[in-house]
């Protein structure tokens, strides 16, 4: 990709006074301020957890059924009809594919990334997981299980997006983001049904919601707290808890049609 | 023959093919964007490091797009050398040398736009350039034609109905409407601003080919070149309110719809059709109707209605 880059330099050059229209692809300074915060702690005999329901209230839309058709060998890979997944309500009358987070309310500290990465694979040419939770800095391994060409988008506007490609059986990506954003997609223009979101947290109090619409926020030390869902399509709703010593609290969301 | 210029069918002929490639070039550009393809190939000039990919997907419109226009500019190479080794008419050469040169831009545009991720000011300068790219080549055909070389059919304006200066009224506003298109398409202004103007530039065409069609009906040439611009207005904007509903009914679509894609390709380049066919009224005009009342050298003088 050297090539890119090197293209992208030799053609901004004489654009560089329209640099300020924005192509936006350049990290924010804050994230060499967090680099500068003490190492975060939490002492193991005060923390608590946060749990709590996202439910969906009304008629659940009817999601449309993916059209392959424009690549033989993603639609020999669905045996049954697959839907999007822009909604998925459970059995249960919950919501899936809901990003959870405290957005508010920790103490300003550094919080060391995991050294194992998150992953996000193409199969079926359908990303999986639909929604990804990931720290700051930690590794993003994206693989490609299909047949077939894809290219990977970030199309984040506070880390820096980028646009690669993914042949079949080549070697997996390794990628980090260095700034705290909820949520941003990730698409391919290649099957432009694909759609994945990626939420990038600056600690690890994180969750995205399944099956059964409910998360879990463990290891919480005490304190009062802003926690905010998102939805691809229904969008934020935050609320405010206190989490005591060693505690539990509870937290519903409720999205609906 | 103007300025002593022999015509050149060959030459005609050539031009007539670069402005169908072009109009080709346009449908393809406009299906990259209608398709969701356009970062289906995230590096250029090469594609997946290669000439040829895999047409797989996306990559068949963005790579499709990209073969089109290198077709489209190896045809403007040829255009211009023909045009520098034949012509007379030194304005006619710079124009062939102006069609390089757009043409080039317009590559180097569309590289840019997939490189730096399709910001909206690339990607709508590069849509723009390509309307401007295919008036240019029709202008080119035009001024190549027998009918053109055998000079013109001059009228006197009407002091109370001018038309030398309104008849560019309209290629500015139909630019000015493909444009905010453009911008909509490429997600920096909401569509309404779109759908906003299209009353006023279909006012001003209406304006400018009614006004010769009532106060200059003799001229044939200006009577067709009227008419012809009406017609492809007449169906742009039932394409337009086409092209519309189809995106509000697909609104939740997860991938494009090919409704919605044929009618707002369709949009497109009948918006090419249309600001080429203002392009070339306004070019009638200014050739047929004189400035001053002696007219051209050698023309044949018709007297307005």
């Amino acid at each position: 990709m050297w090539e890119n880059q090197y293209l992208k330099r030799l053609l901004a050059a004489p654009l560089l006074f329209l640099a300020a229209c924005g192509t936006g692809s350049q990290p924010k300074p804050e994230a060499a301020a967090v680099q500068n915060l003490p190492a975060a702690h939490v002492d193991p005999a005060t923390a608590g957890s946060i749990t709590g329901r996202i439910t969906f209230a009304g008629t659940p839309p009817v999601m449309p059924v993916i059209d392959f058709s424009s690549n033989p060998q993603c639609e020999r890979a669905h045996k049954t009809p697959w839907k999007a997944e822009t909604v998925v309500v459970n059995p249960n009358g919950t919501l899936s594919n809901v990003f959870v987070w405290i957005k508010d309310g920790l103490p300003p500290a550094r919080w060391d990334a995991p050294s194992e990465p998150a992953h996000l694979d193409q199969n079926g040419c359908i990303y999986e997981p639909h929604v990804l939770g990931i720290m700051e800095g930690q590794p993003l391994e994206i693989l490609n299980s299909d047949p077939v060409n894809h290219n990977v988008h970030a199309e984040s506007k506070v880390n820096a997006a980028w646009n690669e490609s993914q042949p079949p059986r080549a070697e997996h990506k390794f990628k980090r983001f260095d700034s705290a954003e909820v949520l941003f997609p990730v698409t391919c223009s290649v099957h432009p049904w694909m759609k994945s979101y990626i939420g990038v947290s600056p600690h690890p109090f994180f969750a995205v919601t399944g099956a059964e619409g409910t998360f879990t926020l463990k290891g919480v030390p005490p304190g009062t707290y802003t926690v905010e869902a998102v939805h691809e399509k229904y969008g934020r709703k935050e609320g405010k808890l206190t989490l005591e010593a060693g505690g539990k609290a509870t937290i519903d969301f409720a999205y609906g049609s | 023959m103007e300025a002593n210029n022999p015509y050149r069918r060959g030459l005609h002929r050539w031009s007539i093919l670069l402005a169908c490639c072009t109009l080709l070039l346009v449908v393809a550009g406009g299906l990259v964007t209608s398709r969701d393809a356009g970062l289906s190939v995230p590096d250029w000039p090469l594609s997946y490091g290669k000439l040829m990919p895999p047409m797989e997907g996306g990559i068949l419109y963005e790579h499709g797009h990209r073969m089109v226009a290198t077709t489209v500019g190896l045809f403007t190479i040829v255009s211009m050398i023909w045009i520098l080794r034949t012509e007379r008419r030194r304005w006619l050469r710079w124009l062939g040398v102006a069609a390089l040169v757009a043409v080039i831009a317009q590559g180097v545009l569309g590289g840019m736009t997939v490189l730096f991720l399709l910001p909206w000011w690339i990607s709508t300068s590069h849509a723009c350039l390509a309307q401007l790219f295919f008036s240019t080549t029709v202008a080119i055909a035009l001024f190549t034609s027998d009918w053109w070389l055998a000079g013109p059919e001059t009228i006197h304006e009407d002091e109370r109905h001018p038309i030398r200066g309104l008849s560019l009224l309209a290629p500015v506003s139909v630019l000015g409407q493909l444009a905010l298109g453009a911008a909509a398409r490429h997600k920096a202004i909401g569509t309404i601003f779109h759908i906003s103007f299209s009353p006023v530039v279909t006012g001003v065409i209406l304006w400018v080919s009614l006004r010769i069609l009532l106060h200059y009906p003799r001229h044939r040439e200006l009577r067709r070149g009227a008419v012809t611009l009406l017609g492809i207005t007449f169906c742009q904007v039932f394409l337009g309110i086409a092209a519309y509903m189809t995106r509000i009914a697909y609104a939740d679509a997860v991938q494009p719809m090919p409704l919605m894609v044929t009618f707002t390709v369709i949009h497109v380049a009948v918006g090419a059709l249309t600001m080429a066919a203002s392009v070339a009224l306004a070019i009638l005009v200014r050739r047929n109707v004189p400035a001053t009342s002696s007219g051209f050298a050698g023309a044949r003088a018709v007297a307005a209605g």
